[in-house]
Order: structure tokens, then C-alpha cells, then sequence
């Protein structure tokens, strides 16, 4: 079986997609540049042209309201952030006008676009290169959020994100950037908003988001020493989220551990907790622990950040005080 | 009847008295629009462009139906004037199912795809980014068609008129930036804003040409859009067009806005002496136009904004059923 790690798998989804289809192209800031975007766009510049591959000034407003124009008249844009922070400076083009631009004209216009930002932690790379805001984009009607965990969810969410048709953010999370895994060769498609039963388990439930998933699956094996069997689900689409697979999984488990990293209040564990408590409350045989980064920006000091960011052990401490 | 014909520098009194009817249309539709605010009939926020008329007709004149528009909140002028359907614009501005954006837009969200008008939206500045996408879209797409951003002096107080200016440069692409200077945002006036009046060299600052236009001159403001339609088919990149004109009513609504500015009240008296309608009605009566011809021409753009009132009162308002349509696109083909 062929392994790829997660950065290649998303550069081969790039390179399949524009080499499908010629409606596709890539604009955004260091697209020509292993810096910002590791392998995962190594040389499509040399191999598709500098026409459709382009390197764009520093411009993150203009660049994504043009993606969106040139998606509005026909074109399968996909605009690069290299870091997740940066897209702030595009949130009128995509939260005013992407996400509503389909309702406001009664779907006569839509938007076929792919927002991809990354999402850069650690590394003393401080607060303003380290945000996971998946949680601001989830909240409005009209986008679609996809995360992906693996790397053959990496290459199908970004195929599938381009043919969507609606406006889509896909966030990739530099962490998973080495990770290996099968990959199939064919372009293919992972559907939006069907999460991943990715360890099947009968004593609790963890939903996890992106690197939270391969450190949910981390903290399994540990649970499973200690003779504890959790059922790991990766959710891979933010919005919309896949109720059916978490409700059937809480149903028969009746615990719920939610994992995301991202800030706590307000976020999508918030989400996902305030749903199952109002929908399957009956299903329910212990309060729900969200792990969640604080409430507070992202430090710079390597050992503040070993205390702000979390991983499997916190969600074996997570799983254990569900259980008690 | 539509006067768009992709261009031709010749101007016959045949079309002028087109250039005047769209004018005088696009008038009286808005003069009904704010009767229509003012007895209530109409509760969504509406823009009146009264006196700005020769900018959007001398602008699309010069236009080809598969070229796009991109506008603000103040778009009557350019929905009607690049084809869109007085009906369809009516009716949304009724909130009725029957406009063209299904009634969820109302006046400042027009679209009428068909006729290059992908979506006008209020928050200035947003659609210039995204007129610069439509001009990135042709040039892959390896068409001649041009993007054409309608915007106010507002507008270029915000940053994405300046990083779309310097994209657009960039790449060469085929964009008409049309900045309808009216000299106000909101209750702001040009120099309460700037420093200096130079909007225009913003497009030599980026290495492409800017022209200042008399935004009151119909003839003037086509003559400039041809020669950047010229530019722009042939790859030569985009064009800053300042259109310099005045805004006769206020910000929103019927109102005069006479309590805003410095000396809006003479201004104004003295900006209606440059009425563009009146401007080409008297070029045209050199060439021949009778006062009854002008006059047959006003009535029928009676009747049609009548017909277009009737449709819109007559037609219903959107099922309930219909408010989550459209959130998102059901899937297309890859």
C-alpha cells in the first residue's frame, strides 16, 4: 500500500485537481515558497505554470475577494493562507460576501470556492501564528469547514471541498504535517459532513477535531491498557457537523468526551455538547468533559506553551473522570 | 431597446436620445422609489442615485452583455442600466418573491445574472476585490471580457481598493474601476476624509492610467469607458475612471440631507444647474428632439414604472417555507 505524509497528500490533491480540471487555480501568499506551505504545494508552480499557480503579494483581502469574484464567473478558485491568522484580514470577503452571497441572490449566483488556511502551533511562534478560529467560520451560515485528520483525508476533503459548489474552509494542521498513512492514487472524493468512525469502542465516546483525532487514537491505546474500550469518532467537517455518527455512538456508550484544539468558550465542543445534552439527554450517564486550549492567547515560551497546549494525556485524564 | 453594443466611438442622435430615455428611466424609477419610502410602502433601506445618472448609462454603453458589473448599495442605476429588468428590480425592492433576488435582497442587493450582474452589496469597497476575480476569471478563461467595478469616493477610503488596484496592476488585468465621486460618504464630505482631492493618481501610483471625467457628461463618461475597454480587450491591463458628479438627495432615503456637509445647500442648487438628464436633452434639441418627443419619451417611462409598481404590489411575498432555501448551492457536477 502507498503511504504519503499528510503535506504530500494535499499537494496531490492539488496537483490531480489542476491537472483535471482547468476551472481550477491556486492564489495566495507563498505558493511559490517551501516556507510557509512546507511540501504541500512544493513545484506546482513548475508544473502547472505561474498563471494559474500564483504567488500573491501580501494582499489577503484583494486575493480572496478576487478568488471570489473569479468563483462567481466560472472559475474553481482555491486561495492559500499560510497561517490561519493572516485570513482575518479577509473576513469581509468571507464572511459578508462568500457565505451569503448564494442566499442574497436567491441561489442564482454561487460561490465555488476553497479557503484553505493552516493552522501553525508551537514552535514559539506566539499568538498571532498559532490561532485554530475553525469555531468563528463554523458559526455562519453558508460556509462549510472541513479539518482533516489523515493524510487520505487531506487529498479526498480538498477534492471534495473544489466540487462542492459552495463556499468551503479547509484547514490544515501544520502538526500533521509529517504524519504517513495510506493514500489511494485516484482523484477522489471524502464527502463533506460525514465524520470517521475511527476506533470502534464501547465505554465512552471522544469526538475529536483534526490533530486532536490522531491524539484521541494515542490516548485510546493507552485507555485500552487500563481496560477501558473508547470509541474514537474524527468529525473532519466542522460545518456541517455529522450528528448521526455522534448520536449513535453516544447512544450506546453513554459518555462523551469532545476534543478539539481550540479555545474553550464558545467553540465547536460547546457545540457539540449543548446538542447531545438537548437531544439525548435520556442517553446520557455522566456530564460531558470538553478538552479544550484556555481561554488565553497563545504564549511564546516554550514553557508556557508545554501548559497551553493539549494532547492524549489530558484526554486519557478527560476519558477516566467520564468513567468514574 | 438595450443601448450596450460593445462599443462604437460613433454616437448617433439615435443613441443619445437611448442614452437619454435610460437616463430619464433610471430617474423616474427612483423618484417613484422614494415616493414609495416616504408613504411607507417601502421599509428596506434605499439608495437614491438622482443626478449620478450619466455614470452608470455612460459607462455601459460601452459595454458587451457578457462583460460584468459589480456595485454598492447605490446600484439602481447600474442594474438597469447594464439590462437588468425594471420588474424584477421592483419588485425585490418590494421584498416580493418575484424580484430578481427572490425578495431576500431588497435595494441593495441586486443580481441578474444574465446580463453580467453578479451582485451589488452595501458594504463599500467589497465588490472591488471581487470585480478584479471576474477580470482574473476571463483572463484564464481566456475571454475579452471585462469586469467593471461601480463604486463611490467612500469606497476608496477602504484597504481593498488599494490591494485590488495594485492586484489588478499586477496581473494586467481587464477591470474599469469606476469611482462615482459624489464627494460624500454618508454625512462625510470628500475633504473631511482626505487630505487631498486625489483619488485619481491612486491608478498612477500602481502604473496604470487614471482619467478625472465629468460624471454629468453621459458622453464624456462613454468616450472615457471606450478608450478602457479598448485597453482592457486588448491585455493592456485596467483603468481608473473618477467620475466627478454630485449626489442630489441623501445619503439614504428621499431626504435632501441639507443639515450635513458644509454648504450643501448651495451645492446642491448649483449641482442641479449641471443635471446631466437636462445637459444632453439640450444637445439633443440641436439635433432635433421636439419637446414632444422628449415628452412621449416621459410618458412612456411612466407607464413602464408604473407597470413595474403594479407587478410589484401584485406579486406575493416569499413562502415561509422558502427561508432556509439558498443557504447553500445543492451540489453540481464536478
Amino acid at each position: 500500500m502507498r503511504e504519503l505524509t499528510y503535506a504530500q497528500a494535499i499537494r496531490e490533491a492539488h496537483a490531480q485537481l489542476l491537472a483535471e480540471d482547468p476551472r481550477v487555480f491556486l492564489i495566495g501568499q507563498g505558493v511559490w515558497n517551501p516556507w510557509y506551505a512546507g511540501t504541500s504545494l512544493q513545484d506546482l508552480d513548475k508544473e502547472f505554470g505561474r498563471a494559474r499557480v500564483m504567488d500573491s503579494p501580501v494582499s489577503e483581502n484583494a486575493t480572496t475577494g478576487a478568488a471570489i469574484g473569479a468563483a462567481i464567473t466560472g472559475m474553481r478558485p482555491i486561495v492559500f493562507h499560510p497561517r490561519m491568522d493572516f485570513m482575518l484580514l479577509a473576513v469581509d470577503p468571507i464572511i459578508n460576501q462568500a457565505a451569503n452571497w448564494s442566499y442574497l441572490f436567491a441561489g442564482q449566483v454561487s460561490v465555488p470556492v476553497v479557503i484553505r488556511a493552516v493552522i501553525n502551533r508551537g514552535g514559539e511562534q506566539g499568538a498571532q501564528h498559532s490561532q485554530a478560529l475553525q469555531a468563528l467560520f463554523a458559526h455562519v451560515p453558508g460556509l462549510k469547514v472541513v479539518m482533516p485528520a489523515t493524510p487520505s483525508d487531506a487529498k479526498g476533503l480538498l477534492i471534495a471541498a473544489v466540487n462542492d459548489g459552495n463556499p468551503v474552509l479547509y484547514l490544515d494542521d501544520r502538526w500533521l504535517y509529517e504524519r504517513r498513512g495510506y493514500v489511494p492514487e485516484p482523484l477522489y472524493q471524502v464527502p463533506l459532513g460525514k465524520a470517521a468512525l475511527r476506533r470502534s469502542g464501547k465505554d465512552v465516546t471522544v469526538v475529536a477535531t483534526s490533530c486532536m483525532a490522531a491524539e484521541s487514537l494515542d490516548a485510546a491505546r493507552v485507555l485500552e491498557a487500563r481496560g477501558v474500550d473508547a470509541e474514537v469518532i474524527d468529525l473532519r467537517t466542522i460545518k456541517p457537523w455529522d450528528r448521526d455518527t455522534v448520536f449513535s455512538s453516544v447512544g450506546k456508550t453513554g459518555r462523551l468526551v469532545i476534543a478539539d484544539a481550540a479555545w474553550l468558550s464558545g467553540g465547536i465542543a460547546a457545540e457539540i455538547a449543548a446538542t447531545v445534552v438537548g437531544e439525548l439527554f435520556h442517553a446520557l450517564q455522566a456530564p460531558i468533559i470538553r478538552v479544550c486550549l484556555p481561554d488565553a492567547p497563545a504564549p511564546s515560551s516554550s514553557f508556557l506553551e508545554q501548559a497551553y497546549y493539549i494532547g492524549a494525556d489530558d484526554i486519557v485524564v478527560a476519558v477516566e473522570k467520564v468513567l468514574r | 431597446m438595450h443601448l450596450q453594443d460593445g462599443g462604437t466611438r460613433r454616437l448617433s442622435s439615435e443613441r443619445l436620445t437611448l442614452f437619454l430615455y435610460e437616463m430619464l428611466r433610471i430617474r423616474a424609477t427612483e423618484e417613484r422609489i422614494g415616493q414609495l419610502v416616504e408613504s411607507r410602502e417601502i421599509k428596506t433601506p434605499c439608495h437614491l442615485s438622482i443626478g449620478q445618472e450619466a455614470i452608470p448609462v455612460g459607462v455601459c454603453a460601452a459595454l458587451r452583455q457578457d462583460d460584468t458589473v459589480w456595485g454598492g448599495h447605490r446600484s439602481h442605476g447600474h442594474y438597469l442600466a447594464k439590462g437588468g429588468d425594471l420588474n424584477a428590480m421592483m419588485a425585490e425592492v418590494f421584498g416580493k418573491a418575484t424580484g430578481c433576488a427572490g425578495g431576500r435582497g431588497g435595494s441593495m442587493h441586486l443580481a441578474a445574472p444574465a446580463q453580467g450582474i453578479f451582485g451589488t452589496v452595501p458594504l463599500v469597497a467589497a465588490t472591488i476585490p471581487m470585480a478584479v476575480g471576474a477580470a482574473l476569471s476571463a483572463k484564464l478563461r481566456g475571454t475579452d471580457e471585462v469586469a467593471v467595478a461601480f463604486f463611490g469616493d467612500g469606497a476608496t477610503d477602504e484597504g481593498h481598493f488599494h490591494e485590488s488596484l495594485n492586484l489588478a496592476a499586477l496581473y494586467r488585468l481587464p477591470v474599469l474601476f469606476v469611482c462615482e465621486n459624489n464627494l460624500y460618504s454618508t454625512h462625510m464630505m470628500l475633504n473631511e476624509r482626505r487630505v487631498k482631492d486625489n483619488i485619481v493618481e491612486s491608478a498612477a501610483l500602481h502604473g496604470f492610467p487614471g482619467l478625472v471625467v465629468d460624471g454629468n457628461d453621459a458622453v464624456a463618461v462613454y468616450q472615457a469607458t471606450y478608450q478602457a475597454m479598448e485597453r482592457a480587450r486588448t491585455g493592456e491591463g485596467p483603468t481608473l475612471l473618477e467620475c466627478r458628479t454630485y449626489r442630489w438627495r441623501g445619503h439614504v432615503g428621499p431626504a435632501l440631507d441639507l443639515e450635513v456637509g458644509q454648504n450643501r445647500q448651495q451645492d446642491l442648487a448649483e449641482w442641479m444647474q449641471k443635471d446631466p438628464i437636462m445637459r444632453l436633452r439640450e444637445r439633443l434639441r440641436e439635433e432635433g428632439l421636439s419637446d414632444a418627443d422628449f415628452s412621449e419619451i416621459e410618458r412612456r417611462i411612466a407607464d413602464e414604472v408604473d407597470a413595474a409598481v403594479n407587478f410589484a404590489r401584485r406579486s406575493p411575498y416569499p413562502d415561509e417555507s422558502d427561508l432556509l432555501h439558498h443557504v447553500y448551492v445543492s451540489r453540481r457536477g464536478a
